[in-house]
């Protein structure tokens, strides 16, 4: 084995998704090879990885928009309803002067979720045109995607415990809405593309084809 | 065992002739700088203990309520599962699937997992399903997520502290401890080093 840059595509070798024990393949019947040591099916790379992530990147921006201008939750106190959205939360903390929480709401459900999509379209792009552009910083980014994506379950959690806690009868009732279903949905769409999503393409096209 | 063993980068793909690694150290890929390879000290046995700490923290922190909430003389309590179960009957039944998902199966299955596996090994027998149980546990680990849940609570809190009293209950605290054990447990987990013991024989 040299020291050089060898991966193992060049090899001929594929790393199991599930538990990494590498395998030779042999040419022609790539497509129902199954890892020796764990039984998962065996490939080179994520198949359809691109496409995949597309599409779940499209549909999560999709649902990104109600999940910002429909109300998550409704409040009913003394037989008035109002209806709160996600800026509308953030607003709320910054009017009652609580900078930190409005800045961890602003952050976990606003920020996150468009930097995450911003991410991936951007790996997408510059996977699709072969950049060559600083593949160490692009593999961060996408790590860093992959850590953050949960964090923005906590305006779910955050209405979840507000419903469970505030029930009152007619003082005061809380109740979920439709917005907070399209946030879920984006938050679970991030994070199945963040998974489709294959890093070892940012390193592919810096090296020669080899099959 | 071969003297090195042959792996390959999980992130830029990069082939690595790996000399065994020592306890307690890591391996990095020299390429990207993504992980090889670590090795905790005595990680399994570890993991197995505090795989067990969960599994009874998890069971203290579903058996109590976790918040009361007085407003004006009207009192409510409520679990882990109180909101899930309101959730599903208001009609928001993706949502409580979600909730349910992420603070109550997935932590549950990854205790649970850790014990299917590392207690036949701990007496030298080969845990049934093994490569099902790991494939499993890796879903678990992105589904699973208790230290989110932890900030939402203490959001909810602080905007229901306007409205009246929120007190915390003896499951909040165990709940707290839960994530602290939980996440050790998993960083101490090495497949890798399951695999190992199996490999080098019975």
């Amino acid at each position: 084995m040299s020291a050089q840059a060898l991966t193992a595509r060049a090899a001929s070798l594929a790393s199991c998704h599930d538990c990494g024990k590498l395998s030779r393949l042999g040419r022609g019947h790539a497509h129902d090879l199954r890892c020796p040591r764990c039984g998962a099916a065996l490939h080179l790379r994520k198949p359809n990885s691109v496409q995949r992530t597309w599409a779940l990147v499209i549909a999560a921006s999709i649902c990104y928009v109600p999940a910002n201008l429909l109300p998550v939750m409704t409040v009913t106190s003394l037989g008035k309803p109002v209806a709160d959205t996600i800026m509308s939360g953030v607003v709320y903390f910054i009017e009652h002067g609580d900078w930190p929480l409005a800045l961890v709401i602003f952050t976990a459900s606003v920020f996150v979720p468009m930097m995450k999509l911003a991410i991936l379209v951007f790996l997408l792009i510059s996977v699709q045109r072969r950049s060559r552009w600083r593949p160490v910083e692009r593999t961060r980014m996408y790590r860093l995607t992959e850590a953050i994506g949960r964090w923005s379950m906590v305006d779910i959690y955050v209405i979840t415990i507000m419903v469970a806690l505030v029930r009152l009868g007619n003082l005061a009732t809380i109740e979920a809405s439709a917005g907070a279903v399209f946030f879920g949905a984006v938050v679970v769409l991030t994070i199945f593309a963040a998974e489709s999503f294959d890093p070892r393409m940012i390193w592919d096209r810096s090296e020669p084809e080899t099959r | 065992m071969p003297p090195t063993s042959l792996v390959a980068c999980e992130s830029c793909d990069l082939l690595h002739q790996l000399p065994r690694v020592p306890e307690g150290h890591t391996a990095r890929c020299r390429r990207c700088g993504d992980l090889l390879r670590r090795r905790p000290r005595n990680g399994l046995e570890r993991t197995l203990a505090l795989a067990f700490a969960s599994a009874v923290l998890f069971v203290v922190a579903n058996s109590f309520p976790f918040l009361s909430f007085d407003m004006r003389g009207l009192s409510t309590q409520t679990t882990l599962l109180t909101g899930v179960v309101d959730l599903w009957q208001a009609g928001r039944e993706a949502i409580a699937a979600l909730v349910f998902l992420t603070i109550e199966l997935a932590p549950a299955v990854q205790i649970g997992l850790i014990l299917w596996v590392l207690g036949p090994l701990r007496f030298g027998r080969r845990p049934w399903l093994l490569p099902v149980a790991f494939r499993l546990l890796r879903h678990a680990h992105t589904w699973s997520m208790l230290e989110v849940f932890l900030i939402g609570i203490l959001v909810a809190m602080v905007k229901l502290l306007g409205m009246a009293s929120v007190v915390p209950g003896i499951s909040l605290w165990s709940f707290i401890v839960l994530i602290g054990v939980l996440t050790a447990a998993i960083s101490y987990f090495d497949p890798e080093e399951v695999w190992e013991r199996l490999e080098a024989g019975p």
